[in-house]
């Protein structure tokens, strides 16, 4: 009768569209992780010298490392010998050249999850690569790009035809040492995208990946690097999907963005990995080191995330405050719900003069979900001026799920300010109660009041995905009140 | 426009029995409304008034004990809350909620439009809407910005208080339940608040004002007076009751219903 809360247990539980599996022929190497199969991934991706002993010095430093446990997730050890590190679908050639060498599965595939790779029947002004399980399959209107002077490529295409860059900047960030899993994906990191801006030039579209984890047992890698050179602007954006599949899945990127002089990067992420079922079987797990420095004056580097996915996320998009005047920024919704267990907030560390951050986060925690946020607000001695200011809202619903607050502040420098908000709040029965007696439904009423919530976040993204985030967040969140 | 004619009965609680968190608060409580009527329930605090409204709105953790309530000839107790709020009931709400980030007028044509399609009514466009809400904002004195604002966010009493009555003109309930809208009014929100209500005074509707100060009753004058008091209806009258009640208090009603 009366649609009570304890009703709404009874609708749908989350449906996840992505869950389907593609049939398709693939090259994929038996689980296992040594030397010879990194030295395997190299030699299939002709890499030159220094990328192979790039990738052998961080496996070899990642075996004397051990996996963190820090973070507030849980989770039974994984075995690294289980997960095969390269898969990619089958090509005629080498790679494709050009669209009409894909295989039409793989363009039916991204259709069906709503990324048409065609270009005419395309997201208009939006380039897009994509990534399938190990591989880079298409990207699009690269001559468009061209014509600018922007690269936006496949990484493994970058790794021969822009090497000197690479050399340049890969690992400049987010050196192989910096932490288990980004010494593990620089050992065996499989591809990704990879975008230059040269200097003065205001990409002409939005740049975006999207990312498919299809084989099972397999792990995906990717590694993405963008270079905004001096007085360059791009807005990039990457989403991700997965197979429902039962056991475990990982995903270990590494992102590293560096902006020089007057440049900036605004790096937007629809997250929506296949959380697992209700009962919390299967599922992404994604360990991920995201971090731009801004390495030149008046530099800005903006993140926005909107996390709904994986069984368990453990991400901290970071900004390194070096130039003088430079601007970093984070804006996250993370929605965590049945047994989905999210840690992630970001890293501000002031290094220049007058440098200024902003952390805006919104957890929402639903079902038996652990949501945390940890952040860290850093200011040396040189970073005279600095400014940051952190927002950070938490939205329970119903009575077992955790929402968890972790903000480290270290400052070293007397003429620095720092801000700190926080608030943590029960999707009140009132609040539903409310919009209920005006005549919405429960659904849309918990609709309303989430947007409502994620509002200063989702005015980030841009337009084509603020729609799509909110969509996204609507099906997350599906008999997630009781 | 309706086929409600005067005098039809509208609301009919028949020994209507309610626990809050396993207390007994409401026991034997009887009430008719009849369309073109204005009641007023007064009563002591804490004495269920409260209760009483947020029950005949459907809120879902108040227990329903025994009793029947039939609104409109149905079985109001059978219907979800957003259910009979789409038939023409409305609660204004004695501590409006906040809901941070979400535009006011998003709510309220979201729920206006649920409104229509019960009735069988096409949704109202944007402009429409609009022009519609600007006016009734005219008439309960309220400013521009509040079209821009979330609901209720950062308003103060007194602007919740004007905003449920707004929401409420615009809805144009069947029966309209106003929980203390009196309460922390001063007299010119007061004023204001009483002439919207008196607004939506028809013969085809009915409105029901909780309240526990006769001030409200100066400029909304009710045709029926109830006492609810230990759980039900102690005693009804007409308006002078109130003036009564003001006067005397609530003990003598109860010693009264004692002795009885
Ligand atoms: N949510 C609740 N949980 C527990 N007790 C409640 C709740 N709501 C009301 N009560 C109790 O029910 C009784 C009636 O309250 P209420 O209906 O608000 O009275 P009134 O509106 O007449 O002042 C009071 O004793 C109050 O403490
Ligand atoms: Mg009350």
């Amino acid at each position: 009768m009366a649609s009570t809360p304890t009703d709404l247990d009874a609708l749908v539980a989350q449906k996840y569209e992505h869950g389907f599996v593609t049939d398709i022929d693939s090259d994929t190497v038996p689980p296992g992780l040594d030397e010879d199969v990194i030295r395997m991934i190299s030699r299939k991706k002709g890499e030159p010298r220094f990328l192979l002993d790039w990738r052998l010095k961080s496996y070899r430093h990642w075996q004397t490392m051990r996996e963190p446990h820090w973070a507030h997730v849980k989770y039974p050890p994984i075995d690294y010998q289980a997960i095969s590190y390269y898969s990619a679908p089958k090509q005629n050639s080498d790679g494709p050249k050009s669209l009409a060498d894909v295989d039409p599965k793989l363009l039916a595939t991204y259709a069906k999850l709503g990324v048409p790779l065609h270009e005419r029947a395309r997201l208009a002004g939006v380039a897009v690569d994509a990534v399938f399980d190990s591989v880079s399959v298409a990207t699009t209107f690269k001559s468009r790009l061209a014509e600018a002077g922007v690269i936006f490529c496949p990484f493994s295409d970058a790794v021969r035809e822009h090497p000197a860059l690479l050399e340049q900047y890969l690992g400049s960030v987010v050196p192989p040492t910096d932490n288990f899993y980004a010494a593990l994906n620089s050992a065996v990191f499989t591809d990704g995208s990879f975008v230059y801006i040269p200097p003065g030039v205001r990409c002409p579209m939005e740049l975006s990946t999207y990312f498919r984890i299809n084989a099972a047992k397999t792990g995906q890698f990717e590694r993405t690097l963008i270079i905004a050179d001096a007085g360059s602007h791009v807005s990039y954006l990457e989403g991700c999907t997965a197979p429902m599949r039962d056991e475990n899945q990982l995903h270990a990127a590494v992102v590293e963005l560096v902006a020089l002089d007057d440049s900036s990067i605004k790096y937007s992420t629809v997250q929506n990995w296949y959380p697992g079922d209700e009962h919390g079987v299967g599922g992404i797990y994604n360990f991920v080191t995201k971090r731009g420095e801004c390495r030149g004056r008046n530099a800005r580097i903006s993140w926005t995330q909107v996390e709904t996915g994986s069984a368990i996320t453990w991400k901290y998009p970071s900004c390194v405050l070096t130039g003088d005047n430079s601007v970093g920024e984070f804006y996250s919704v993370a929605v965590a719900n049945h047994y989905q267990q999210a840690d992630t907030g970001t890293k501000m560390i002031h290094i220049g003069r007058n440098t200024r951050s902003t952390i805006v986060s919104k957890g929402i925690s639903a079902g038996h979900a652990q949501n945390t946020y940890r952040g860290l607000v850093k200011v040396l001695p040189s970073a005279d001026g600095a400014r940051n200011y952190t927002q950070c809202d938490s939205l329970l619903m119903g009575a077992r799920s955790g929402a968890h607050t972790f903000p480290y502040v270290e400052v070293r420098n007397p003429t620095a300010t720092v801000e700190h908000e926080a608030t943590t709040s029960k999707i009140g029965e009132d609040q539903l109660f409310y919009c209920l007696q005006r005549g919405l439904s429960a659904e849309d009423a918990v609709n309303m009041i989430v947007s409502g919530f994620c509002k200063s976040v989702f005015k980030e993204l841009p337009m084509e995905f603020a729609v799509e985030a909110q969509n996204l967040l609507a099906v997350s969140l599906e008999g997630a009140v009781g | 426009m309706s086929d409600i004619n005067k005098g039809d009965s509208i609301l009919e609680i028949r020994g209507l029995a309610v626990e809050v968190q396993g207390k007994r608060i409401l026991e034997g409580l009887d009430l008719t409304v009849r369309a073109g009527e204005v009641h007023a329930i007064m009563g002591p605090n804490g004495a269920g008034k409260s209760t009483l409204s947020q029950v005949l709105a459907g809120r879902p953790d108040y227990d329903v004990k025994a009793g029947t309530v039939r609104y409109l000839g149905e079985d109001l107790l059978a219907l979800a809350a957003e259910e009979r709020a789409r038939r023409g009931l409305f609660l204004g709400f004695q501590y409006p909620v906040e809901i941070p980030g979400v535009n006011n007028v998003y709510l309220l044509k979201a729920a206006l439009n649920a409104r229509r399609r019960q009735l069988g009514q096409p949704e109202v466009d944007a402009f429409e809407f609009l022009g519609l809400v600007r006016d009734k904002m005219r008439l309960m004195q309220m400013d521009e910005s509040f079209l821009s604002r979330g609901v209720n966010e950062g308003f103060s009493g007194g602007e919740k208080k004007r905003n449920e009555i707004l929401q409420m003109t615009v809805l144009e309930p069947i029966l309209a339940i106003l929980d203390e809208t009196d309460s922390g009014l001063d007299i010119d929100a007061l004023k204001v608040v009483a002439h919207g209500v008196n607004s939506l005074k028809r013969d085809d509707r009915a409105i029901v004002l909780v309240t526990h100060y006769q001030r409200l009753l100066d400029h909304i004058v009710p045709d029926h007076v109830h006492v609810l008091a230990g759980g039900r209806i102690l005693k009804s009258g007409d308006a002078s009751l109130a003036l009564e009640l003001e006067r005397r208090g609530y003990d003598w009603v109860r010693a009264e219903a004692a002795a009885a």
